[in-house]
């Protein structure tokens, strides 16, 4: 009799806490649905706050890193003497890897008239080192800017360059609009 | 200062003012060919829908898992589900989202009104918990990637001695404590950062952290999963559901006939033996110890948070602004310093010292509040703990302990009842 009493009493015991556990789920539950969103986030470089600093081809999981150098062709002026491609006095204006600033070698530089050039990124050699970002930042329009390519990121939940950006470009933005490539996206 | 950096600093000096913002250096020029322009291609991120089918594989697998473990007892399937999650939430989705991680978001978006808090997220953080209310620790037993992949390596499990695992079983606790403290003051998500198997699911992490992953491994070949047992913070909240949940894992499907066969077979050592008849339950001195200790509780709070809170300040130097602040203040020099990127950065934004002083103070307030609830919460911990150390449970079979079983069903295995 004394054996049932106290088998009882721990069940009672038992089953109470597992109702306050539960509401207590219930309520943080409750509480982080008062303010949720049915999308994912995913990050992204605001190209308007970014430095330049180099950070994004070291930090990220990735190697080499899922953020790449993004060519808003609708901004770029087709220059010559391009500040992105080239390094600072260039020896000749030739595609010669003396001249180039990439330390890869990433941006082809395609003759369309005269004097205008064409100059698109190639992804595959692309580190986000954003030397050409710099450099088109600096003496052209500013339309290389890097952007985090979302076929690379592994979306982290924390995304680990986001923690060391100086300029704390990296933000969450909803993953229907992944992107904040210059040109769609302004500063507001 | 050559030709070229002068030019850039004119030409920033031009950019930054607005009325030359609004047009462009270089205007686009007009084609006479016929050049068509590229346009930038964005790849898209993974679907949303397969994000919605990732809940359901968790569902899935959690509840195939309590089948496993309270109806058919099968140690074999569960080895095999675990291997599934392995490959599935570790190797196919890289680890990312988990719910030991998801404990930082949904703290975080308690405390920042900015962010708003995922769906999928809040279900991941959620679904564990409420099934271990009912089944026990399902979770760790076949659906976490981290417990299998530590779970496989298991080759010869060393006995610890509870003195040894009751003290290493607080840093759990402790870890909660820091990740929900950095998480709320938007510092960083530790659990995140520090996870050591999430490099070897992605195969391309940095060296250091394939390096703490490994060694893990390594370590868990005779210390049986090591992470779960000693630091996992998400296994605390587990334990808390699973000590009251409703069903759980027995050892036996009948009536045990106590041939401790299934002691050894335990490699966490959580096989708890039936109690001897010698000791008197209900006798004064239990009684007297139980309130004495019950009486210490409040101390060990206030002793908790105490000794947390004179840590507060090292604690909030993790935050990059109060770092930044606490480094400028003490070496002014290195504002001169071309190579600091963070003093650069800060100085050209055009922020002022006072402002980044201000902002950093509030911060360091939020820590020093954060670090006593973070020390009162250890504090009540320890008391518990020692409290729960002279409450007698009458035990007449060999009986897993609920907290701390992963229901990993080894035991189920070896009890030669059929």
């Amino acid at each position: 009799m004394k054996k049932n009493k106290e088998y009882n009493r721990r069940d009672f015991i038992r089953s109470g806490m597992r109702l306050s556990l539960a509401l207590s789920l219930g309520g943080i539950g409750g509480l982080a649905l008062r303010k949720h969103t049915s999308e994912e986030w995913v990050w992204q470089i605001d190209p308007f706050l970014c430095n330049q600093c180099g950070r994004c081809a070291t930090e990220c999981v990735r190697n080499p890193s899922a953020v790449k150098c993004v060519h808003a062709f609708d901004l770029c002026g087709y220059c010559d003497l391009c500040g992105g491609y080239f390094i600072p006095d260039p020896i000749k204006l030739d595609t010669g890897a003396e001249n180039q600033l990439c330390p890869t070698g990433a941006i082809t530089r395609k003759f369309i008239e005269e004097p205008f050039f064409e100059y698109t990124i190639d992804e595959e050699l692309c580190i986000g080192c954003a030397k050409c970002v710099k450099g088109c930042a600096s003496f052209g329009n500013g339309s290389l800017h890097l952007q985090i390519r979302h076929d690379l990121c592994r979306n982290c939940n924390q995304c680990s360059i986001a923690r060391v950006c100086p300029s704390k470009a990296i933000k969450r933005v909803p993953a229907s609009e992944p992107y904040l490539i210059k040109g769609n996206f302004t500063r507001s | 200062m050559n030709k070229w950096s002068k030019i850039s600093i004119i030409l920033v000096i031009i950019l930054i003012s607005p009325v030359v913002l609004a047009q462009q250096r270089f205007p686009k020029p007009e084609f006479e060919s016929e050049y068509t322009q590229p346009s930038p291609t964005i790849p898209e991120p993974r679907s949303i829908s397969l994000e919605y089918f990732d809940i359901f594989v968790l569902l899935a697998v959690l509840t195939v898992a309590a089948w496993f473990i309270l109806k058919s007892r099968s140690r074999k399937g569960l080895l095999w589900l675990s291997v599934f999650s392995l490959i599935y939430f570790g190797f196919y989705r890289k680890g990312c989202i988990c719910p030991i991680g998801a404990i930082q978001n949904v703290a975080l978006s308690f405390s920042d009104p900015g962010y708003t808090i995922s769906l999928i997220v809040l279900a991941f953080f959620l679904i564990p918990l409420i099934l271990t209310l009912f089944f026990g620790r399902t979770f760790c037993a076949a659906g976490c990637p981290l417990g299998a992949i530590q779970d496989l390596v298991i080759i010869k499990p060393l006995s610890m001695p509870s003195w040894l695992r009751k003290p290493l079983g607080i840093i759990p606790y402790i870890y909660l404590g820091l990740a929900v403290l950095y998480a709320v003051t938007k510092t960083d998500f530790i659990i995140c950062r520090y996870d050591p198997f999430v490099g070897i699911f992605r195969m391309d992490a940095p060296f250091h952290m394939v390096i703490l992953g490994i060694s893990f491994l390594l370590m868990g070949m005779f210390i049986a999963r090591p992470y779960c047992r000693f630091l996992c913070p998400y296994g605390v909240l587990l334990s808390w559901m699973s000590r009251f949940s409703k069903w759980h894992l027995s050892i036996t499907p009948a009536e045990c006939i106590q041939c401790k066969l299934c002691t050894t077979s335990c490699p966490f050592d959580v096989i708890e033996e039936p109690t001897k008849e010698k000791i008197e339950p209900g006798s004064r001195i239990y009684l007297r110890r139980f309130i004495l200790y019950a009486l210490f509780i409040p101390l060990w709070v206030v002793i908790g948070g105490y000794t947390v809170s004179r840590a507060s300040v090292i604690l909030a130097r993790a935050n990059q602004d109060v770092y930044l602040a606490e480094l400028l203040i003490a070496h002014p020099e290195l504002r001169e310093d071309p190579d600091n990127i963070d003093i650069q950065i800060f100085l050209a934004s055009g922020k002022s010292m006072e402002t980044l002083v201000e902002e950093a103070q509030v911060i360091q307030k939020n820590f020093r509040t954060g670090s006593w609830i973070l020390g009162g919460f250890l504090g009540l911990v320890i008391g518990v703990k020692l409290m729960n150390q002279v409450i007698f449970r009458r035990r007449n079979d060999y009986e897993p302990h609920r907290g701390d079983c992963f229901s990993c069903g080894r035991c189920m295995d070896y009890c030669p009842v059929k």
